[in-house]
């Protein structure tokens, strides 16, 4: 890998953030207006009941770090499709750039807008409702890590599919998050789904990471099985991604889509 | 790399979409220091050429070397030493003119990129430019940035489509001066793609005529006009386009 190649990119995609509105409303606006709607709705629920204690920062850490694996996940497909609406994608893949170096550019841009987006949303929950999200501890870490990885998988997978089947799969980009937020469990726990999603939330890295979040807030442990379940299944996932990837990608090459979608 | 060395060497190249060739066959070769255009109409097989030759679309049969390689073993050392430019792609529109060109200095790897991107900048006119936002050049301009972009790591073989379409006949004719100029004093490949006839009689040594993915004619521009009986390269292409040649024998200067 060519550490300059990934610099380069890196530094592309954050020139084109410096100069786009809408790229730092993804990364100021959104998950502030989040972290509001969900930090005052849980102030109110603990209003009307208090049968689940600690409510407040069970959901306003829930969002916080949901908007971890949405970030990661969606910088990696727009970084993508950024070159696609500029008509850059010629200029990109005649280049002497490895798959891996692009990929690990979004990576890297993933893992810059997530971190932000953790430290903007944990200053205002701060200032709004008092919470301080570092008293996860080293654990805000581990929770943090799993969530980058779930979101770089989903971006690669989806990156590939535009490979694949070019512009009708662009609507995943940001589709594609919320169709794995439900068995997830970020807002509730696995056991209030019915059986067949607790089976799908059951090989969801993101679930394992939700169900140790609220145990570590309720009980001030978190039980490692969520760790090891995480960390597995999300090394399954990437090498799933990586390999739906490299078949995706050695196919638009075939059909001529790598051109085409750059026309 | 001596004179006659050859940097391109492609046999019997294919590529089939859904049954139909969009290239059939297709050998030639190009030479260290020579100027191939590709010439033909729509839907001749050039572009599918080129983007093969990018390694952007696999072939269905044949090869493709270039500088002694294969893409498969060695992509990014091949990539390295070529470059692309075309009228038809574009820069990142929202980044600055220097912005662009130092990105894609890094992506080559370009030493002294501070002195070359302002060298080129300056060739191709366009110095004054350089702060402003690339979505808001000119298509001339924009098309003089992606010739800066392609030149960016002195490539040993360089990949044209059509560089001169969108500018205007006075930067036309720098950008062909420029381009020739480079090419005598780096010894650089060019392989050209172009439906302007100007580009392919002043820059090109060798010229293939395409015709429905294979080569129907190739040869000098006066060799080639000769074979057609023709006054200009021009009628020749209006000729094979539409197909009321004679369709004389392929010229070989093989």
């Amino acid at each position: 890998m060519n550490f300059r190649v990934v610099k380069a990119l890196v530094l592309k995609y954050l020139y084109v953030c410096s100069r786009n509105t809408f790229r730092a409303l993804d990364v100021f606006f959104w998950p502030v207006m989040d972290l509001l709607i969900w930090g005052f709705m849980s102030i109110y629920m603990m209003r009307v009941t208090t049968s689940v204690p600690k409510m407040v920062p069970m959901l306003i850490s829930a969002i916080i770090l949901w908007n971890v694996l949405y970030r990661a996940q969606q910088v990696v497909c727009v970084a993508f499709l950024d070159d696609v609406w500029s008509r850059n994608m010629l200029n990109i893949w005649a280049a002497p750039i490895r798959p891996i170096e692009y990929v690990g550019a979004g990576y890297v841009v993933g893992f810059m807008q997530a971190f932000i987006v953790v430290v903007v949303m944990g200053i205002l929950a701060g200032f709004f409702y008092s919470y301080n999200i570092l008293e996860l501890g080293l654990h805000l870490a581990i929770l943090f890590a799993n969530l980058i990885i779930m979101g770089w998988s989903l971006g690669l997978t989806v990156t590939g599919l535009f490979l694949r089947f070019g512009p009708p799969a662009e609507a995943l980009a940001w589709a594609v998050p919320f169709i794995f937020q439900p068995i997830s469990a970020v807002f509730y726990p696995v056991d209030i789904l019915p059986p067949w999603m607790q089976t799908l939330a059951q090989i969801t890295p993101a679930s394992h990471v939700f169900e140790g979040m609220r145990e570590l807030i309720s009980t001030g442990h978190m039980n490692t099985f969520h760790i090891y379940a995480a960390v597995g299944l999300n090394l399954l996932y990437m090498s799933i991604a990586a390999t739906l990837f490299k078949s995706f990608y050695e196919e638009a090459r075939k059909r001529g889509f790598l051109a085409k979608y750059a026309a | 790399m001596s004179e006659n060395e050859t940097v391109v060497e492609i046999k019997n190249l294919s590529k089939e979409f859904k049954g139909k060739f969009a290239v059939k066959d297709l050998s030639f070769d190009v030479k260290k220091g020579e100027i191939l255009g590709l010439l033909g109409a729509n839907g001749a097989g050039k572009t599918t050429t080129i983007h093969m030759l990018l390694n952007l679309i696999t072939p269905t049969s044949g090869s493709i070397r270039i500088f002694g390689k294969d893409f498969a073993q060695s992509r990014i050392e091949i990539l390295s030493r070529m470059n692309f430019g075309s009228a038809y792609q574009f820069l990142p529109y929202n980044l600055k003119v220097i912005e662009n060109l130092r990105v894609f200095a890094e992506i080559y790897s370009v030493d002294d990129a501070k002195e070359r991107i302002a060298e080129l900048l300056d060739l191709f006119e366009l110095s004054h430019l350089k702060n402003n936002s690339t979505g808001m050049l000119s298509s001339g301009e924009q098309t003089r940035l992606n010739l800066c972009k392609a030149l960016l790591n002195k490539p040993d073989l360089l990949l044209l489509d059509e560089p001169t379409a969108s500018l205007d006949p006075d930067q036309a004719d720098k950008v062909r001066k420029i381009i020739l100029d480079l090419q005598r004093r780096s010894g650089m490949s060019v392989i050209n793609t172009s439906h302007n006839m100007i580009d392919v009689h002043e820059l090109c040594d060798r010229i293939l005529f395409m015709q429905t993915g294979t080569v129907i004619a190739q040869g000098t521009a006066t060799e080639i006009m000769d074979t057609y009986q023709s006054q200009s390269l021009e009628e020749v292409f209006i000729m094979i386009a539409r197909q009321n040649s004679n369709s004389p024998n392929t010229i070989s200067n093989n």
